[in-house]
């Protein structure tokens, strides 16, 4: 090769190089130790660690407390998508009416999308005094009569978790609002008249153009948000730790004090690489699913 | 839709639209209105919008204490260079996809995919003893250079996808009149890229601005932490300063709303990106 194809051919990876580099250290090198540190007995804390196998797998996959993990995981994750898809889609749908004004329509937006524009910690804090035993929605519920007693939303084993989920939605929901309004604004109005020519009522539009004309950005906002909310540690953590009794124990907390309250770093990186595997494989199918729809 | 417009249609979406701005705006009125209280009034009975001891106290606390004021300027130093060096190694990476074919493209192309869907939590062990190695734990360069892996991505498949809509022949017409493909892209294609790259800024600083886990355990002194770390610290020290933690809620929230103000388009196309295609 001559010099200046050689310069040719290593142009690219150039401009990559700071990108390769990166990713290496910081992310290929990483998930290869922590494969690793889940095949030692205890890594870190232990100066010579001894090669187990998958031994710890099986400990954390016959551990109560971590099946307990996934449980509420689950429900976490199931009932914030199923809320985020529903509320997002009422806002959306009552954003793009057209009895409303656009003026109108453009501050409901900014209200509506309010929850978006904060930081885990600070919705942990709000909500944590807003749900406070002498909170103010302890007292508007007196004052209806729903409950005669004070509700204690995050330190109550029955509740905690659903409170934790209302929470979750609350901060969730806009995205979805956003993205289905996007969506529903790229539906032309040709469909809708073509529609309207046929009969059809507005219930009957709805779920023959509206829903199937959403259904590609609707299966990508599921698969984001069970990404994003399979993994949510910070909400969770600042309003309860997880607790009280690991009544809100997801699979974050777990990991999280396995390692940094136990000292358990193999038990954690088990943890860890279980969840790696549940994320890359609800990857896979959003990147095939965009790769798709180009 | 088109048609008539019906009154029950009109008084039902009336109803909603009062139900969801309570629930949407409450939480966030009820935090400023706290910021304003004195600490006894916070749990009071009945409880007030408005309370008629209105001061800022809470924020002049939160301005005259130098290590609470540290907090903000660690967000802002962190996000800014990481929104700066995010979008320089990925403007880099995005004209290398979007310009050449070589050997590992696809490759290449898959893990920068794949890595957003890696929980940050996974990476968060190794990270510790990569850190503590690399002698920058507790400081800036951790936080910077982990936040990195998890902003590149984004920035790389968005910056492609607005240089794969400039024509080549915009590069070729610069390298004929004798200048480089780095002046081409840096004077040529970036320029017109700018309100793209406005919105990859903004969801970047974001990015940057929310983090959590990795800023509790990457540093440990009061003077390295972020406001996200912060604001739950003054939970630990001082348990019953909530109009406290109410001010500094809402100075740590400023950032992020005044970009949503002022550059709503931006910032909705930013963060919109994932689900939908334009």
């Amino acid at each position: 090769m001559d010099s200046n194809k050689m310069k040719k051919t290593l142009t690219p990876y150039g401009y990559l190089a700071p990108t390769l580099i990166l990713m290496m250290i910081l992310l290929v090198v990483p998930i290869i130790m922590v494969i690793r540190y889940s095949m030692y007995n205890n890594v870190i804390a232990e100066k010579n660690p001894v090669f187990v196998g998958f031994a710890n797998y099986a400990t954390v996959l016959s551990s109560k407390d971590f099946w307990n993990a996934i449980k509420h995981t689950l429900y976490f994750v199931i009932v914030s998508i199923i809320a985020h898809m529903l509320i997002g889609m009422i806002f959306a749908l009552i954003l793009n009416t057209n009895y409303l004004g656009t003026r109108t329509k453009g501050i409901f937006r900014a209200i509506y999308a309010l929850p978006w524009m904060f930081t885990a910690s600070v919705i942990a804090i709000t909500w944590r005094m807003i749900l406070d035993p002498n909170g103010v929605l302890n007292y508007l519920i007196q004052l209806f009569h729903i409950s005669d007693t004070q509700i204690t939303f995050l330190a109550s084993r029955d509740i905690a978790l659903r409170s934790v989920t209302l929470i979750n939605i609350w901060s969730g929901y806009p995205f979805y609002m956003i993205s289905i309004l996007a969506g529903l604004q790229g539906i032309s109005t040709d469909l809708y008249e073509a529609s309207a020519l046929d009969g059809a009522n507005e219930v009957q539009t709805f779920f023959r153009i509206t829903i199937p004309q959403l259904k590609p950005i609707l299966i990508s906002l599921i698969m984001l948000d069970f990404v994003w909310t399979l993994q949510q540690f910070a909400l969770i953590w600042m309003t309860t730790g997880g607790g009280p009794v690991n009544a809100t124990e997801t699979v974050s907390t777990w990991i999280y004090k396995q390692g940094f309250t136990k000292f358990q770093y193999s038990m954690a990186s088990t943890g860890a690489v279980i969840l790696l595997i549940l994320c890359t494989i609800i990857g896979i199918f959003y990147v095939r699913h965009q790769l798709a729809e180009d | 839709m088109i048609g008539r417009k019906k009154p029950l249609v009109k008084v039902l979406i009336i109803v909603l639209l009062i139900l969801g701005t309570f629930w949407a705006g409450f939480p966030v009125l009820w935090m400023l209105s706290n910021s304003f209280k004195g600490n006894a009034e916070m749990f009071a009975n009945p409880p007030a919008l408005i309370t008629k001891n209105f001061s800022f106290s809470a924020y002049g606390k939160i301005f005259a204490n130098p290590e609470q004021v540290r907090f903000f300027i660690n967000s802002y130093v962190i996000s800014a260079i990481v929104v700066v060096l995010t979008l320089f190694i990925g403007i880099m990476a995005a004209y290398a996809f979007s310009r050449f074919s070589f050997k590992g493209k696809g490759v290449i192309n898959t893990v920068i995919v794949a890595v957003q869907a890696v929980p940050p939590i996974t990476l968060l062990i190794p990270y510790l003893s990569l850190i503590v190695s690399l002698k920058i734990f507790n400081t800036y360069g951790a936080l910077v250079l982990t936040y990195l892996v998890f902003t590149l991505p984004y920035c790389i498949l968005m910056v492609t996808g607005y240089l794969n809509t400039m024509p080549k022949d915009l590069d070729e017409a610069v390298m004929i009149d004798g200048g480089s493909r780095w002046t081409a892209l840096w004077k040529i294609l970036i320029p017109s890229a700018i309100p793209g790259l406005v919105s990859v800024g903004m969801y970047t600083f974001m990015q940057a601005w929310n983090e959590y886990l990795f800023a509790l355990t990457l540093t440990k002194t009061n003077d390295m932490r972020t406001v996200p770390v912060g604001i739950n610290l003054l939970m630990g020290q001082h348990a019953y300063e909530w109009n406290q933690m109410m001010a500094m809620s809402v100075l740590g929230s400023l950032p992020i709303l005044v970009l949503f103000l002022f550059f709503q388009k931006y910032f909705i196309a930013g963060m919109t990106a994932g689900a939908v295609k334009s």
